[in-house]
């Protein structure tokens, strides 16, 4: 059972100091009794009842219920807009300059490099643009980017470095890449799909040597719930984080711009954010996403391990009753904990998901494409993979709520809806 | 039953899944991605999609959207643009049902556990024994002949009860194995009653208008835009096929197919009709001629498809050479009262041997092979979507009409109508030569 998770009814009838009694969260009640989530309308309630395994957390991640304690007074009482300068903007301005302190600790940056947007995609965009209309020259990027990365990178005509079948950034291509026009560099932290963790320190020194005049910008939102921030990437002067991948709210994110980065704003409008992003901050969502670092990082060195350990057991348990299954990327030590990409040989991802989504459990596979087909995942091709093994490639994705009994229930439906597609082709 | 919907986001499609739905089966929606390309009406935009969901959503049911563009490339467009290359006229929408929705999506349904895949299309299926059950009284299924054959369902594609919607003939290369696993909700009710049906549920989709035309072709560049980002267009000559004489010119001899009348440029010109004889891409040649040199024999069949497999074969005989001869002949046999064509009169007079030795040809249960090219027998064909039927004569391989026809493009498909039930398809072939007066 997955969906919004709540305690009672209390805040649905607008108190916002009361969530209730804390629930603890096992798969059976980390979401309330039927009934007690206010205005669940019938769909939403049978998919609550029927969904058994939610293994897609590289999606999003539902909401730490810190975020939302946090969040809740300021949707129901402190309507302030923190640009004003009475008492109620006040209120809401103080709230956001807490997060930006809290953020900036989180990412290992000044205060005054913390720039809110609206997620993770808007964050990549402007890092890409934002430097190339204030700087020009060459832009570089991995070829298995986030799309908020490739698509931007692709309007301005950027050079794609080559990753290797393991999912790593092939160094020495990138190297010969790496000359005085380049001035941009994107590579992620993790990547979104296989999970693989680049060596930030060493492309950033790579690219010192080479490329003095570039700047690294990082895409670290699949990271931000497993890796310390403040530490990894220290040497990226832009780094995007996105809320809800941590158990925020979604449609908040961070971009990290470092002081002397060269930056021009792509949006126009007020002075908000040093007019490097204008527009009214989302205040509820940019506490909760403060809220939810706050969380994540709190437990992040037991997650770490309790998670990779279920992963690695759910691999275990698909391997075990299945002979042609690759798993991708497949050095575990080079890999977030949560993530496990894997090809089966024979079937096709639309297929397998749409059956496992009938038995309760909910992954992904390659990319959704805007009318919500899924189509062969870049990564993977990007990888080297042929367009017949992306074609059979699903991952999935644990996460802060992930349970053992999830794990189990999981893999008896995969496995069985493996061998029906098998047997029946 | 588990019914996977085919929903296309057009009014047909929401209210075959809406009907399914109150007849109380177990309805799961889906939409094909097709076209990654530009495509602004039918199967590929994502205006559809989101209508189709938005059905769903009324409907209460699940929708998912699966890609299908790979296959749909290779099998629809690449061949669409490789004939007009070659100057033939294909029919993209019979090749998606016959690829896309009636095999790969067929073949999804079976792996997912479906018991079968519905889709908007104006036409019926039917058991063999339902179907001359309800057309011949006396025939109760229990009264066929015991014919090995009939061991298993035979099923039968009949036209849609609405006339002027019928889809039979884009269905017709559908096989037996196909038809025992798909059903065709609207093919039941007239579009009047669908658009009824879809007002009355407050579907989306209620006052959509129908799709037209080939749906990864948008409207903005037509074909000609289309096909000149794939393949060179050239500028030809009209060339009379009786005087040789150079007539006129086109700027892209691809787009013109034979049979075709309009867009010459020449008429009011000649004060006479002119029409398209053939096209010679390779010789930038278009040789054109009157009404009367325009016209065929008939044409020759590839690809041929036997819809109704060999369920007619179990059929008694209504029409028999011989009074009281029982033996199953199916086929309407016997020389038409009065021969239209001159020529070759063996051929349009069926004798008891011929019959017999086409009748020995085992019919594949999955209705198609070559086995079967020499079953000879009176048929009605029709040779475009919503086009009139005509009678004539299928003989190995061959169509033959019982008075000369205006030709039809190569590459067109011919879906052949029984002339005993004449809502029933035999099968289908697609044109690869005409046969010339």
């Amino acid at each position: 059972m997955c969906g919004p998770p709540v305690g009672d009814a209390g805040w649905c009838s607008g108190s916002a100091d009361r969530l209730g009694d804390p629930v603890a969260w096992t798969p059976g009640n980390w979401f309330p009794p039927t009934g007690s989530f206010c205005q669940l309308d019938g769909a939403t309630a049978s998919i609550l009842d029927y969904v058994i395994s939610y293994l897609d957390h590289a999606a999003t991640s539902p909401m730490r219920r810190e975020a939302i304690e946090a969040m809740m007074p300021y949707i129901t009482t402190y309507y302030g807009n923190p640009s004003g300068s009475h008492s109620v903007s006040r209120q809401a301005r103080d709230a956001v300059e807490d997060a930006r302190d809290r953020m900036a600790k989180h990412l290992g940056c000044l205060p005054s490099e913390v720039v809110f947007t609206s997620g993770g995609t808007e964050a990549d965009n402007l890092a890409v643009m934002g430097v190339h209309k204030a700087r020009g020259g060459r832009v570089l990027c991995s070829a298995f980017e986030h799309r908020g990365v490739l698509a931007p990178c692709s309007d301005i005509g950027a050079t794609l470095a080559r990753v290797n079948h393991s999912g790593m950034v092939d160094l020495d291509y990138l190297e010969s890449l790496l000359d005085a026009e380049v001035s941009l560099l994107s590579v992620m932290l993790v990547n979104n799909e296989v999970g693989t963790i680049q060596p930030i320190s060493t492309i950033a020194r790579i690219m010192q040597s080479r490329s003095p005049q570039a700047v690294l910008h990082t895409d670290a939102v699949q990271a931000a719930s497993w890796m310390d921030l403040s530490e990894d990437v220290r040497d990226a002067a832009l780094i995007s984080v996105s809320a809800h991948k941590v158990g925020g709210p979604k449609g908040v994110g961070v971009l990290v711009i470092r002081e002397g980065t060269p930056y021009s704003p792509l949006l126009r409008g007020g002075s908000h954010e040093n007019s490097r992003r204008p527009g009214t901050h989302n205040v509820a969502g940019i506490v909760g996403m403060a809220a939810a670092f706050d969380a994540a990082a709190k437990v992040r060195d037991e997650e770490r391990e309790r998670v990779s350990k279920l992963r690695d057991h759910f691999a275990d348990l698909l391997r075990g009753s299945m002979e042609i299954m690759e798993e991708t990327a497949a050095d575990r030590s080079r890999k977030a904990p949560g993530t496990l990409s894997v090809i089966f040989d024979g079937v096709d991802q639309q297929e397998l998901l749409l059956l496992i989504d009938e038995g309760g459990v909910c992954a992904s596979g390659g990319s959704a494409c805007s009318s919500g087909a899924i189509q062969p995942s870049h990564v993977l091709l990007a990888m080297g993979y042929s367009h017949q093994e992306a074609r059979g490639a699903v991952r999935f994705s644990l996460g802060h709520t992930t349970t053992l009994e999830e794990i189990e229930l999981a893999a008896e439906v995969v496995i069985s809806s493996v061998e029906q597609l098998r047997k029946a082709s | 039953m588990k019914v996977l919907v085919a929903m296309s986001g057009g009014v047909d499609s929401s209210v075959a899944a809406a009907v399914l739905v109150e007849q109380g089966h177990e309805v799961v929606g889906v939409t094909l991605r097709l076209w990654g390309g530009a495509s602004d009406s039918g199967c590929c935009s994502l205006v559809d999609v989101e209508d189709a969901r938005r059905v769903a959503r009324t409907l209460g049911i699940v929708h998912h959207v699966i890609d299908e563009s790979e296959v749909f490339a290779e099998k629809v467009v690449v061949p669409y643009v490789d004939a007009h290359a070659a100057g033939i006229t294909p029919n993209p929408c019979i090749e998606c049902n016959r690829y896309i929705k009636f095999r790969s999506l067929l073949e999804r349904a079976a792996r997912l556990g479906y018991d079968a895949v519905a889709t908007g299309h104006y036409a019926r299926v039917q058991s063999l024994g339902a179907f001359l059950a309800s057309h011949d009284g006396s025939q109760s299924p229990d009264a066929l002949p015991p014919d090995p054959r009939m061991s298993h369902a035979h099923h039968v594609l009949l036209r849609g009860v609405d006339p002027l919607k019928d889809q039979s003939y884009v269905l017709s290369s559908l096989t037996q194995k196909e038809l025992a696993s798909v059903m065709f909700p609207v093919g039941e009710i007239t579009k009047e009653e669908v658009r009824k049906i879809a007002a009355s549920l407050r579907l989306a989709t209620a006052t959509k208008p129908d799709s037209l035309d080939v749906c990864f072709v948008a409207s903005h560049e037509g074909r000609r835009g289309f096909l000149s980002r794939y393949i060179d267009l050239h500028p030809g000559d009209l060339v009379d096929a009786q005087t040789a004489e150079i007539v006129g010119k086109v700027d892209a001899v691809e787009l013109l197919t034979p049979g075709q009348r309009k867009g010459l440029g020449l008429d009011g010109t000649t004060g006479r009709r002119r029409y398209v004889l053939s096209v010679d891409v390779a010789g930038r040649k278009v040789t054109i001629g009157t009404a009367e040199q325009a016209r065929e024999l008939g044409m020759e069949l590839r690809d041929i498809t036997w819809t109704a497999g060999n369920a007619l074969d179990g059929v008694p005989c209504h029409v028999t050479s011989e009074p009281g001869d029982s033996v199953s002949c199916g086929y309407h046999t016997g020389a038409w009262p009065s021969a239209g064509m001159s020529t070759d009169g063996a051929l349009m007079t069926t004798t008891r041997s011929a019959i017999s030795a086409s009748r020995s040809d085992e019919i594949p249960s999955n209705g198609s092979g070559s086995a079967v090219s020499s079953r000879h027998m009176k048929v009605l064909v029709q040779t475009s979507a919503h086009g009139r039927v005509r009678r004539a004569e299928y003989h190995g391989g061959k169509i033959f009409y019982e008075n000369p026809e205006q030709i039809v493009s190569p590459g067109q498909t011919v879906a052949m109508y029984s002339i005993e039930y004449p809502e029933m398809v035999v099968g289908s072939g697609i044109v690869s030569q005409g046969l010339p007066l």
